[in-house]
């Protein structure tokens, strides 16, 4: 069987596969962003914390995916079997490159500028959110646009823990040594990645102050 | 001429006549202030007393880490004293609000610290917009404040900050600071990075502009040139004290090492016309 007649034969079933994908990456990425840059917002604030934030976020990445999915199942309430346990996976895996941008974005910006605005009588809250958030935007997106990539791949082997998605296909082809059934998740997969990637540079290239 | 001469506030000093007292009245008083840091020995500002009278211009003269800028700092509660006080207007920094202060004064930096994803008119309006002025109101005060710095409003409100000259942003900073008509200007080192033929311009017509304004100023300067052009007094900062203060005229007879040292880098080079 040709990748081409398998994509044929069962397109409806690659769609909903598709769309299952997409909804875990969402809900995902939705979860990290609202954790990811208030976080960020508040270790710019809070030195101590920075390091612990930032470490913790860091060792998460260092995790092999599989193992991170495999570590998650037995713990109640977060765990188990199924897309629940592996949106909390997909969360701490996309939480550190959001989480980092947002940090670095907050405190790349020029000097001068903060001077200027605290010395023309800004409160601190002015400054947060009509200086350094727009000035950082560009930085954030970036960040998320990272994490979404990431995130697209990553879910694929979320199929493992009965998540669903994409990545059926690949475990299912792996199992059947079929290359044309692991295309069929493989090849959505990377085209929402690129298409993911594409979408988000061209909002980031948009909003960012030249 | 680039400004606009157009009287904008009945504050204006009469012109002409720039070192006569033009109120003695005192707007700014620093009282045995010493400013330190902590893990750092040596204070950066040192028993340090100085009186601003209304509408003067006062440089601040001296080197690189002679505690020009903290003291400016000082002034509109960037920082608190250490030790002594502070009073603008005759009332102590620290029980002033530093949200309140900070709108009553001025305040222009070298690099002009303008907001890059503002427009010229939205980082000129800033201050009257965050005193919430009608939009009227601030349309009409930041064409004025353009026109006055030399920057033709049709031409130039819509720019951002990337479009502009260094020399051009460093007018918007000046406008910008003179947004909510504070009486007290704030200057450290406005012209300091511009090339020297812009920097020269501008000196020309910010001392026109002072002149005609009758703003108290405070300019921060490490540049004997520009003290003698701006100043109605020098005052000489070495390390963290005041060593001299003077008229620009009396300023360069004070025998003390540290002027000595800033008359010297007066002197034109050999071969230069004098």
């Amino acid at each position: 069987m040709t990748p081409w007649t398998f994509f044929i034969t069962h397109h409806s079933e690659i769609w909903s596969a598709t769309l299952d994908h997409v909804a875990l990456v969402l809900i995902s990425m939705f979860i990290a962003i609202v954790v990811g840059v208030p976080l960020g917002m508040f270790i710019v604030q809070r030195p101590a914390l920075r390091t612990v934030a930032l470490g913790i976020a860091s060792v998460f990445q260092t995790i092999p995916s599989l193992a991170l999915f495999g570590f998650l199942i037995p713990i109640p309430f977060i765990g188990g079997i199924g897309p629940r346990t592996a949106i909390v996976a997909l969360v701490l895996y996309a939480l550190l490159p959001i989480l980092r941008n947002t940090y670095v974005g907050l405190t790349s910006i020029d000097p001068a500028v903060l001077e200027a605005a605290e010395a023309m009588g800004m409160t601190n809250t002015q400054i947060l959110i009509r200086v350094r958030l727009p000035l950082a935007l560009g930085f954030i997106l970036a960040g998320i646009r990272t994490a979404t990539v990431i995130t697209i791949g990553v879910a694929t082997i979320a199929a493992a823990i009965g998540a669903g998605g994409l990545g059926t296909f690949i475990f299912r082809g792996v199992a059947m040594v079929s290359d044309a059934v692991i295309l069929a998740g493989a090849i959505p997969a990377a085209l929402l990645a690129i298409l993911a990637d594409l979408f988000l540079a061209l909002v980031e290239r948009r909003l960012r102050v030249q | 001429m680039l400004y606009d001469m157009r009287p904008m506030r009945q504050t204006f000093s009469s012109p002409g006549a720039p070192d006569a007292p033009l109120k003695d009245e005192t707007i700014i008083e620093l009282r045995k202030v010493t400013y330190g840091v902590k893990g750092r020995a040596e204070p950066l500002v040192k028993d340090l007393s100085l009186v601003v009278n209304c509408a003067e211009t006062l440089v601040l003269l001296g080197r690189s880490g002679s505690g020009k800028t903290t003291l400016l700092r000082l002034i509109n509660r960037m920082l608190l004293p250490s030790v002594g006080e502070v009073l603008v207007e005759g009332k102590a920094t620290s029980s002033w609000d530093p949200i309140r202060l900070r709108r009553h004064i001025g305040y222009v930096i070298q690099d002009a610290g303008l907001f890059p994803h503002f427009t010229v008119a939205e980082n000129v309006g800033l201050v009257p917009k965050l005193e919430k002025w009608d939009p009227a109101r601030i349309a009409k005060r930041t064409s004025e404040l353009l026109s006055l710095v030399g920057l033709e409003p049709s031409e130039f409100s819509q720019r951002r900050p990337a479009q502009l000259s260094g020399g051009q942003r460093q007018r918007v900073g000046v406008a910008r600071a003179l947004g909510a008509d504070p009486s007290i200007l704030l200057m450290d080192e406005p012209f300091g990075a511009l090339d020297p033929v812009t920097r020269a311009e501008l000196q020309r017509e910010f001392s026109d502009l002072a002149r005609r304004l009758g703003k108290t100023i405070v300019f921060v300067t490490h540049d004997l040139r520009e003290a003698l052009m701006l100043a109605s007094r020098i005052v000489l900062l070495e390390t963290g004290r005041i060593v001299a203060s003077a008229s620009p005229e009396e300023f360069l007879r004070i025998d003390h090492p540290e002027v000595k040292a800033f008359a010297a880098s007066l002197q034109t080079l050999p071969g230069a016309p004098a």
